[in-house]
């Protein structure tokens, strides 16, 4: 106990070596820690980018390509879903609800999605948030649209702007420009942080109308086109779709559905379980997480280095000290010990510091995070890696608290008590 | 301070037996044929520096173990100690005075003096029950720095950082004290004042004081002077 005092007394006496050593240590471990919670947050949000989404349904091919176009619209499809055929699930006695999507087209380089109003109602992210609207509602009309938060900041757009849509997948202005049938904004959704922020929606009704003419793949020769006061959505007939969502009515029922729809006669169609397939993505891109580990690793290996020299040079002016504890009965061994406990304390003391601040920070900045960067920084007790950051940590800090104590015991033993100023 | 010290039952406080001391094996330090100090006495030694002062005060103090011969120190050899046995015996049975840079800079007056009380139990429980508080300010008021108690070590003049440093070898009635020119850095008036108090409290606790020093106008305040120079064979062949 005394020896806890008398190292406590001498870390307070040098309390500005002491401070910054505490803080040095502190602001690698809160490094360690932070990247430790960003990590399971970016994790985590990537894969919630959707949820209570059981399956993703798409034409035969790559199960990666289907999630990259259908959840985060990125490549497209290279085959079609009849529609018949969504019916025909949709309907399935399994089947609690569908979102269709009907890709192909884009606006100044954000992808058109054409779906129905069960995007609005049923699609959730982050495991249990919901579609919300900023401003408007949801389309009704064949002409309207409702547009991701992000499009709407970028593109300055407001309630009532018309948009006109471009046939393919382009940056900016197209070649084949739908500008014979422009839609209307009736609707801006509030930001979510996902891939549905950077897209603009329209009914499967308007992607129909949009193409009512075209014939192989083509556009309509000028002056041909059916003039927009003339489409109803009785005249409108939806022939295909890209993909769809599932959601089934029991967890038990997905796997049985999913092997229904990977040998569905009608149709070369394939299944694939959302959460699955985002881990298999997560683990292809998530090395530059690893990257970052081992950059904070250096920074707490910097951060401990500098208590070692921090206590290394203290030794030389505190030989004195030494010198006057052995003489008032302290073995080498508690010499030892007293300087192993001050490095102790102060990882112990850089630990809490720097796993407290993290914890404060990213408490305080994390609707501000969740809003900027789309990711959801969960501020639970840290995972098992961050326990054993932590305990790695005060035993290396412990550790590291040998070097100085074996040179302040030969110190010791080489002085005796003979005190050199 | 009535305590009665068990060692002062042996005669000598410190006897010392054909010791031999060195760091190298080519060069000795220190070569001591016979030498015995009475228990209760205050004796000086004298002599210049260079003549292995700090080296037999090393030893005494159980720091240094000799090379050769036998060190009798409160009836226990401390030459057949272990390290440990030698740093227990010290901090238990040795009251210590550094010729200057006593105290530790962190601790206040009070946490100095309670210091060997708290790192050696045996030391502790020599305070017969008194609790440590009280026997730090009953000994603090024998050499007349009570005032100073809670005062920042590094507030102190020189002077009173050696009554402090007096205090804290006194506590717990060490049968040994054994200071270092103690006195060298106070001015003729205060090394007189400073060795009576030293005197009267080790009378007091019936301990034995060693005092070593080169100033040999001290000597007359001793009971006894020993000639370092004379006695040690190693400096007289250097």
């Amino acid at each position: 106990m005394i020896l806890l005092s008398l190292a406590w007394h001498s870390l307070k006496n040098r309390r500005l070596t002491t401070g910054l050593t505490v803080v040095s240590i502190a602001l690698s471990v809160a490094l360690l820690v932070g990247v430790d919670l960003v990590r399971v947050g970016a994790r985590d949000s990537f894969a919630n980018t959707i949820s209570q989404t059981d399956l993703i349904v798409g034409a035969r091919g790559g199960s990666l390509t289907l999630l990259l176009y259908s959840v985060f619209h990125m490549g497209s499809a290279t085959n079609n879903v009849s529609y018949q055929s969504y019916l025909h699930f949709k309907n399935h006695a399994a089947v609690e609800w569908t979102i269709p999507y009907s890709l192909g087209d884009s606006h100044r380089g954000f992808r058109v999605v054409g779906t129905t109003n069960d995007f609005y109602e049923h699609f959730h992210y982050h495991r249990d948030r919901k579609i919300e609207f900023a401003e408007g509602r949801m389309p009704d009309g064949i002409f309207d649209t409702v547009l991701g938060w992000d499009v709407a900041q970028a593109l300055h757009y407001k309630i009532g702007d018309p948009i006109v849509v471009t046939h393919g997948i382009s940056e900016g202005r197209g070649i084949l420009q739908h500008d014979d049938k422009p839609f209307h904004v009736v609707g801006i959704l509030a930001r979510t942080a996902t891939p549905v922020d950077r897209s603009v929606y329209v009914t499967l009704y308007g992607i129909s109308a949009m193409h009512i003419d075209w014939a192989d793949g083509g556009p309509p020769m000028p002056g041909e086109e059916t003039p927009v006061s003339k489409i109803t959505k009785d005249n409108l007939e939806i022939k295909q779709i890209t993909a769809f969502l599932v959601r089934c009515k029991s967890r038990i029922d997905t796997l049985g559905l999913q092997r229904e729809i990977n040998t569905f006669e009608d149709e070369p169609l394939m299944a694939i379980i959302p959460g699955v397939a985002l881990s298999e993505l997560w683990n292809t891109i998530g090395y530059a997480e690893e990257a970052l580990t081992v950059v904070t690793f250096f920074v707490l290996v910097v951060g401990l280095l500098g208590m070692l020299v921090s206590l290394y040079t203290s030794l030389n002016e505190r030989r004195r000290e030494m010198a006057i504890l052995r003489a008032v009965g302290a073995g080498p061994r508690k010499v030892i010990f007293l300087l192993v406990l001050e490095s102790g304390l102060l990882a112990l003391a850089g630990t809490f510091l720097g796993v407290t601040g993290i914890y404060a920070v990213s408490a305080l900045t994390q609707p501000l995070v969740e809003h900027r960067f789309g990711m959801f920084i969960p501020v639970t007790p840290p995972s098992t890696t961050g326990y054993v950051y932590i305990c790695a940590v005060v035993v290396a800090g412990l550790l590291i608290g040998t070097v100085p104590a074996v040179k302040a015991y030969r110190n010791a033993l080489a002085d005796g008590l003979s005190i050199r100023v | 301070m009535t305590t009665t010290n068990p060692a002062v039952a042996a005669e000598s406080a410190l006897r010392l037996q054909d010791v031999c001391f060195s760091y190298r094996p080519d060069r000795l330090i220190l070569q001591i044929p016979y030498m015995e100090i009475a228990a209760g006495q205050s004796v000086f030694i004298f002599g210049p520096s260079g003549s292995g002062k700090t080296t037999l005060l090393g030893l005494l103090a159980g720091v240094l173990k000799a090379s050769s011969g036998q060190v009798m120190a409160l009836g226990r050899d401390l030459s057949k100690m272990s390290n440990s046995q030698r740093d227990h015996f010290r901090g238990s049975h040795v009251g210590y005075i550094f010729q200057m840079f006593n105290l530790i800079p962190y601790l206040t007056v009070e946490e100095n003096i309670a210091l060997p009380c708290r790192l050696d139990s045996e030391r502790r429980h020599r305070l017969n029950g008194v609790p440590l508080h009280d026997a730090v300010r009953e000994t603090a008021s024998h050499l007349g720095i009570e005032a100073l108690l809670h005062e920042n070590v590094t507030n102190l003049s020189v002077g009173q950082q050696q009554r402090v440093a007096a205090a804290r070898s006194l506590i717990g009635t060490p049968q040994l004290v054994i200071a270092d020119e103690p006195t060298s850095s106070l001015d003729f008036d205060r090394r007189e004042r400073f060795i009576k108090l030293l005197f009267e409290n080790c009378r007091a606790a019936r301990s034995t004081l060693i005092f070593v020093s080169h100033d040999r106008t001290l000597m007359p305040l001793f009971e006894r002077c020993v000639s370092l120079p004379e006695l040690n064979r190693a400096a007289q062949s250097l």
